[in-house]
């Protein structure tokens, strides 16, 4: 009992590198899939979501051609927004519930190049995930990206705009981010209910029981991620200021 | 400019501080939950979709399945370091830019005249 405490404190102690390897293997005990697992869509609704993600892909796109033929000095800066989402959405994190989540890390991107971007960069992000780790799938790809890609960052994307000036910008950041972390899970919450609606309560206890699955869970990794993403920011604009202001970014 | 700026930016205690919170949200969930195996929470997704629907089935299996959970965490390391990667390489690459141009630093704002 003594020595497995003395284990546990010492844990505190190795900080973020702890926090690393634990939430690697936390997988080891129980493979497990963060978004709408491969197959489980009915294929009509896996059609659907690839309907709503596709133009959204094609925009998406389109920006991003433009920003590197007119602004070909935010092109690293496109590579570190994916990259920030890459790295947050591999690391299983911990949760007081018992269970483990990961962070999306979508709301920079978002901030920084707009929704229909990220768009672009969530999907690759989850197609790497889901090519390689068997993880998301091809078939809920559309769906995946609608909640991770678009909804996520249409969030953060949204409170940017709103609250830019109005309060500080690390609160504007953190609120971005971690209501897109959210968002992202209620709107998986709304397609699995869609797909699967209760016999009797139909979507509405059906949305209920899945929410309840990922909020509790999700809400301290959402402040996880709104934390990280200020970090980041902070880190950008130290360093950075010159690519912001090209983007627009206020405040930098 | 410069001033506007520096108010803007966090200082180095506070992102500590900051890091030290993500660090605790992580850490407190295993001393709260000593017997939990920290499964992810969409395998009960999963267990509720057969709940509602027992006769779900996965109409599509993935491709390539890590064989184990070793080669799992590999794949997920190597994302996570990528990532890093790319992060580190983009901020080294403009604090070594910004020490080589020559630009008015502090020492030359605040020297007397």
């Amino acid at each position: 009992m003594n020595v497995r405490r003395r284990f546990r404190w010492s844990q505190v102690g190795w900080g973020v590198p702890a926090l690393l390897l634990l939430s690697v293997q936390t997988t080891w005990a129980r493979p497990t899939e963060m978004h709408i697992m491969e197959g489980f869509l009915p294929p009509g609704w896996a059609i659907f979501w690839f309907v709503v993600a596709i133009p959204f892909w094609i925009i998406g796109f389109r920006q991003i051609a433009g920003l590197i033929a007119e602004k070909p000095e935010t092109r690293l800066l496109l590579g570190v927004a994916g990259a920030f989402s890459f790295v947050l959405s591999a690391l299983k994190i911990p949760s007081v519930t018992g269970s483990s989540s990961h962070p999306t890390g979508t709301g920079l991107g978002a901030i920084l190049f707009g929704p229909f971007v990220m768009s672009v960069l969530g999907g690759i992000v989850l197609l790497f995930q889901a090519l390689l780790l068997a993880h998301g799938g091809l078939t809920t790809l559309g769906a995946n990206t609608v909640s991770m890609g678009i909804v996520g960052p249409l969030v953060a994307w949204g409170i940017w705009k709103g609250m830019q000036g109005k309060a500080p910008l690390w609160l504007t950041v953190f609120l971005a981010a971690a209501m897109a972390n959210l968002l992202t899970y209620v709107m998986t919450s709304v397609q699995l209910a869609l797909a699967y609606p209760d016999p009797i309560g139909g979507f509405a206890a059906s949305f209920a029981e899945f929410a309840t699955i990922f909020a509790i869970t999700q809400i301290p990794l959402a402040v996880s991620e709104g934390i990280l993403t200020v970090i980041i920011v902070n880190a950008l604009m130290g360093t950075a200021s010159n690519e912001l202001r090209t983007l627009g970014v206020q405040g930098a | 400019m410069q001033n506007e700026q520096s108010s803007q930016t966090l200082s180095s205690g506070t992102v500590w501080l900051l890091l030290g919170i993500v660090v605790l949200l992580a850490v407190v969930p295993l001393l709260l939950h000593p017997e939990s195996e920290f499964g992810g929470a969409d395998g009960q997704a999963e267990e509720v979709i057969t709940a509602i629907n027992p006769d779900v089935e996965p109409w599509f299996e993935p491709l390539l399945e890590p064989p184990g959970g070793e080669t799992e965490s590999l794949l997920f390391a190597l994302q996570a370091a990528i990532g890093a990667g790319v992060i580190g390489y983009f901020l080294g690459l403009k604090r070594g830019e910004a020490r080589s141009v020559p630009r008015p630093t502090e020492r030359d704002t605040k020297s007397p005249g």
